[in-house]
């Protein structure tokens, strides 16, 4: 009978997410040129949504990753570098005949969850903080990417990426296809397998989850390494669209913070056990869809970062609201 | 696990009184810093000569203020990502006032770090009074001061270049020998040691470090103190970005991102818990050298910056894994 108040309270933030994307993203159609031109019809609206997918999944995958670390309490500093990483060691080894191309592409995912076991490996058993583990793997996980790309370069094989970042039937963009399939493949099972309850228990509390019998280590290691292949995944794409493989530094650490960000965005607590990575794929699309908005109103592109800026403080600081809540003031310290 | 720890324990207590009092996480580092020396005259005989000993202190001052800074927020158990635009802010407003004639030099420092102080105060306000995760709403101020500083200087670096004062502050000696920016390092370091020890600011950082609710119910106005010390971080940021602009004689629009990651990894590597309240000045000084040195020593190998990154990442890692663990708590 109430069954419907606690799926609405476990989702809230996830639901959030979605409606604000839902109204960034409206205001961003009805203001597109391309619709103003040329109507509603379904060549343009199909183009407007190949064009926002393409950029968008890149942070949507990223952020995903993120939020798997996120759940378990932790944080993944490294997520944007292991991204970075995927993309060179893709512009390698996703070349030349189908059979290399798939065996390339299983070799970045699992080089992708290798960092990402490493990191949990870390952090479980060396027992440090994630923030630092993740600094320094990060650092690591970048040399070995400008070590693979000094120079930016490489190529990827074009009919995959020109499959991947198109069309499927002239009309659903294939990017966000994969995007729903890595939901259905990886997060689904994982939220429902006892190891992704585990993830949500220890992020809530670390020693209440052990008390009860959780798989606390399991949970953790698993949320890692999942967090790993999704990063990678997102370095795959980047591949797709780019044809090159480059290791910037400015560029993995920007999607290290967007990730953040677009986690926050979506309903994921950062102190643990709450929300989900399909809030966060809705977070990372409508952080990407607030940047594009200036793009549609014509502004110049320099106000860009201030008006990012300004929308994510302002979405941050309204979750202060809840302090109005607060019967007593000792519930301000958590 | 006290079993373990009771021949440790009266091993201590043989050891003469000055030496029990070491934190070893502080011995460690600096143990390590003699190995990188010792490593590094190996490679060249100039690496322990007091010209190069000075120029590495100089080069350290810059990530020293700005650590500093970092440390104070981390003692609070909170972190401060704003760093890389805080500095650039700070460098960039003050080369700009420094352009409006002479009062425009006199003041262009203060105001330069009053920028920062304000951008610190809106890290602070949203920390202690907003109760936001200080990890976004610091991320978010970076963002904001990114955007200002793009919108102010169109994209590019900007024309203005440091004033005579900065310049003299960052590489002049009042001192013979002794590099100004050094002795700027030293106040600052001075003033911080001060405060932590010696006053009941200090003890209240420690106090919401171990436990902000603790802290409150003790008559702490745990709030202000938090909202203050956001403040002083942004300020110290400012005055290191003032210091790398006086350093280049301008300031440029990534100046201050090779600094977010190796503030922290300094504080951290100095034994200063990254969850708060444990951890001193000394600690910071020998983690600031310590990656100082072995940033120069890979460049004097001329080890390529990958192998740099990786040498870096496994150094923190090997260290943290040597004394930063945490306890056992099953």
């Amino acid at each position: 009978m109430k069954e419907w108040r606690f799926w609405f309270a476990e989702q809230r933030g996830t639901l959030l997410a979605i409606g604000i994307f839902v109204v960034m993203f409206t205001i961003y159609l009805t203001n597109h040129p391309a619709i103003a031109n040329s109507g509603y019809n379904v060549a343009t609206l199909s183009n407007i949504a190949q064009t926002a997918a393409n950029k968008g999944v890149l942070l949507a995958f990223v952020a995903m990753a993120q939020s798997l670390v996120v759940i378990t309490a932790g944080i993944d500093l490294s997520v944007g570098m292991t991204f970075t990483l995927t993309n060179c060691l893709a512009s390698w080894i996703v070349v030349g005949s189908p059979l290399q191309t798939a065996g390339g592409v299983l070799g970045v995912l699992a080089v992708g969850a290798l960092c990402g076991a490493i990191n949990g490996a870390i952090v479980i058993f060396g027992r440090l903080q994630p923030i630092v583990t993740t600094i320094a793997t990060g650092a690591i996980y970048f040399g070995i990417a400008l070590a693979l790309r000094p120079f930016p370069g490489g190529s990827v094989n074009g009919d995959l990426a020109d499959l991947l970042t198109g069309k499927i039937f002239d009309v659903f963009p294939a990017s966000l296809v994969v995007l729903a399939g890595v939901v259905v493949v990886v997060w689904i099972p994982f939220s429902r397998s006892v190891t992704g309850r585990g993830a949500y228990a220890v992020g809530s509390s670390d020693l209440a989850a052990y008390m009860s019998g959780v798989p606390v280590r399991r949970a953790k290691f698993v949320a890692y390494t999942l967090s790993g292949l999704l990063a990678s995944i997102g370095g795959l794409f980047l591949t797709f669209f780019t044809y090159t493989g480059e290791a910037a530094l400015a560029s993995g650490n920007t999607y290290t913070l967007f990730s953040i960000a677009a986690v926050v965005l979506g309903g994921v607590s950062l102190f643990g056990g709450k929300g989900s990575a399909i809030g966060a794929i809705f977070g990372a699309l409508a952080f990407r869809t607030i940047g594009d908005l200036l793009f549609v109103f014509n502004f110049d592109p320099l106000w860009q970062p201030l008006f990012q800026g300004v929308v994510l403080m302002i979405a941050v600081s309204l979750g202060a609201f809840g302090l109005f809540r607060v019967r007593n003031r000792l519930e301000w310290f958590g | 696990m006290t079993e373990a720890a009771r021949p440790v324990r009266e091993a201590a207590s043989r050891m003469p009184a000055f030496l029990r009092r070491v934190d070893p996480a502080v011995a460690t580092a600096f143990g390590c810093i003699i190995l990188l020396l010792l490593v590094g005259s190996l490679y060249s005989r100039n690496f322990l000569s007091p010209e190069y000993l000075l120029q590495q202190l100089k080069v350290a001052s810059f990530l020293g203020v700005i650590a500093t800074g970092m440390m104070l927020v981390i003692l609070l158990g909170q972190i401060d990502l704003s760093v890389p635009w805080v500095v650039t802010t700070g460098a960039m407003m003050a080369s700009f006032a420094s352009s409006f004639g002479p009062w425009g030099v006199i003041l262009g420092i203060p105001f330069g770090i009053l920028c920062g102080v304000l951008l610190g105060l809106l890290n602070g306000v949203g920390v202690a009074y907003l109760r936001i995760p200080s990890m976004i709403i610091t991320l978010a101020t970076n963002a904001v001061a990114q955007g200002i500083m793009v919108v102010y200087s169109g994209g590019f670096s900007p024309k203005d270049t440091a004033s005579p004062p900065m310049r003299y502050l960052a590489t002049g000696f009042i001192i013979p020998a002794l590099p100004n920016a050094v002795i700027v390092w030293a106040i600052v370091g001075g003033i911080a040691v001060f405060l932590l020890t010696r006053t009941t600011f200090g003890r209240a950082v420690y106090g919401i470090g171990n436990r902000e609710r603790a802290a409150y119910l003790s008559g702490i106005n745990t709030r202000r103190i938090v909202m203050l010390t956001f403040a002083m971080s942004g300020g110290l940021a400012a005055v290191g970005g003032v210091l790398l602009a006086g350093y280049a004689s301008k300031a440029a629009q990534s100046m201050g991102d090779a600094y977010l990651l190796p503030s922290i990894a300094a504080v951290v590597l100095g034994g200063t818990s990254i969850l708060g309240g444990r951890g001193s000045y000394l600690g910071t000084v020998a983690g600031v050298i310590l990656i100082t040195l072995l940033q120069s020593i890979l460049s004097v190998m001329q080890m390529p910056e990958s192998g740099r990154q990786i040498v870096y990442g496994v150094v923190i890692v090997g260290m943290m894994l040597l004394y930063g663990r945490e306890r056992l708590v099953r």
